[in-house]
């Protein structure tokens, strides 16, 4: 049996095209040592995206709803603790305001191969439970041949008016 | 010190096409003497007015985008003064409204009440940081809030307002933010058209 060889590597350019194909032009990050190298530090390289680094990831919800008044879209890039730490703000804004947020959540921790639900983890093991709670769309971006759902995700994001979640389960590279 | 009611009916006067981010106690009275379109109410996140208003800011380049912030909540989102500095639109003015109370929670005091915003803002990097307490100062000042390049930072040290519970329910609404919506459109669409014809 051939192993497919992009099942077990997700590279972080991949990512970024399938973000500027959905038209996003915004990346509104606190650094996550999970995609510290692999996406952050290539974004920030990246002169066709602009990185807008902010202090809290609350502060990303706020921001990316405004920008989306005016047509631009966004990308809120955090670890799962930050994600964690804004949830008032991913409740009130992104779910009962009914806002195209966008977020990419780093697992940090998460063992390739491993579905977060079964992850060591307590933290990473939580993540899709609470998402499914508050109805947020999530899609696991494990290695390259998942990479196909970023753009369809964040176009119906946007599209109905309604948050989306990108969980990044393997460090890029 | 400044009464907030006669500040707000200033800049009623004085304001057009301005989007006013207001939250909380202050976007009630507010609401209350301009329910204008270009209104945009920040409520059940706490702290977040000023990111809200930073993304309309970058997104609106043709609009000076007004934060009405309350003290209480500046403090629970400190670092977006950091954020707003590094982005640092031309467009955004931050003005803070202190009253060294959770107004909108009770009226219980801030943890400190000697918080110098003003001076926050200036170590953050913002363009310009002003603190007023007298309403000449206010009147005197007007020019600049409503003209000068930002990101400007504006602490007014108010009375505190009216306690008591008040109706966040008609601000939350779609239809609001759909009007709200509609509107910066129609305005950018205005601008682009007078653009085009220079």
């Amino acid at each position: 049996m051939v192993r497919d060889p992009t099942a077990d590597v997700l590279h972080g350019t991949s990512v970024i095209d399938a973000v500027k194909a959905a038209d996003i032009s915004r990346i509104l990050a606190v650094p996550d040592l999970h995609t510290s190298a692999g996406l952050l530090a290539r974004i920030a390289d990246d002169p066709t995206l602009q990185l807008i680094r902010v202090c809290k990831e609350d502060e990303t919800i706020g921001i990316s709803a405004g920008l989306s008044y005016g047509s631009i879209r966004s990308i809120c890039l955090f670890q799962y603790t930050g994600f964690l730490f804004a949830m008032n703000a991913i409740r009130a804004v992104a779910v009962e305001q009914s806002m195209p947020i966008c977020m990419m959540i780093g697992l940090l921790g998460k063992e390739p191969g491993v579905a977060p639900i079964e992850s060591s983890r307590f933290g990473v093991r939580i993540i899709e439970p609470i998402l499914d709670q508050l109805g947020i769309e999530h899609h696991l971006i494990e290695s390259d041949t998942d990479v196909g759902a970023i753009q369809p995700a964040i176009e119906a994001a946007y599209r109905n008016h309604r948050p989306t979640a990108l969980l990044i389960g393997r460090r890029p590279i | 010190m400044l009464d907030r009611m006669k500040c707000l009916g200033l800049l009623r006067e004085r304001i057009t096409k301005e989007i006013v981010v207001a939250t909380y106690s202050t976007a009630t009275d507010w609401l209350a003497i301009a329910d204008r379109p270009l209104n945009y109410f920040s409520f059940g996140a706490m702290g977040l007015a000023s990111s809200h208003g930073l993304g309309l800011a970058i997104a609106h380049p043709d609009h000076r985008v007004l934060v009405f912030d309350g003290d209480g909540s500046l403090l629970m989102n400190l670092g977006t003064l950091v954020t707003a500095t590094a982005v640092a639109p031309t467009n955004f003015v931050h003005v803070v409204w202190h009253n060294g109370t959770y107004e909108a929670n009770g009226g219980h005091p801030l943890p400190s009440t000697s918080v110098r915003f003003a001076e926050l803002a200036r170590a953050a990097g913002y363009r310009k940081a002003l603190q007023i307490s007298d309403m000449s100062a206010f009147e005197t000042s007007l020019d600049a809030i409503l003209s000068e390049d930002g990101p400007l930072f504006v602490e007014l040290i108010v009375e505190q307002g009216q306690l008591g519970p008040r109706s966040y329910a008609d601000m939350y609404s779609a239809e609001r933010r759909e009007a709200f919506r509609q509107a910066v459109k129609l305005e950018a669409g205005a601008s682009r058209h007078a653009g085009s014809l220079q």
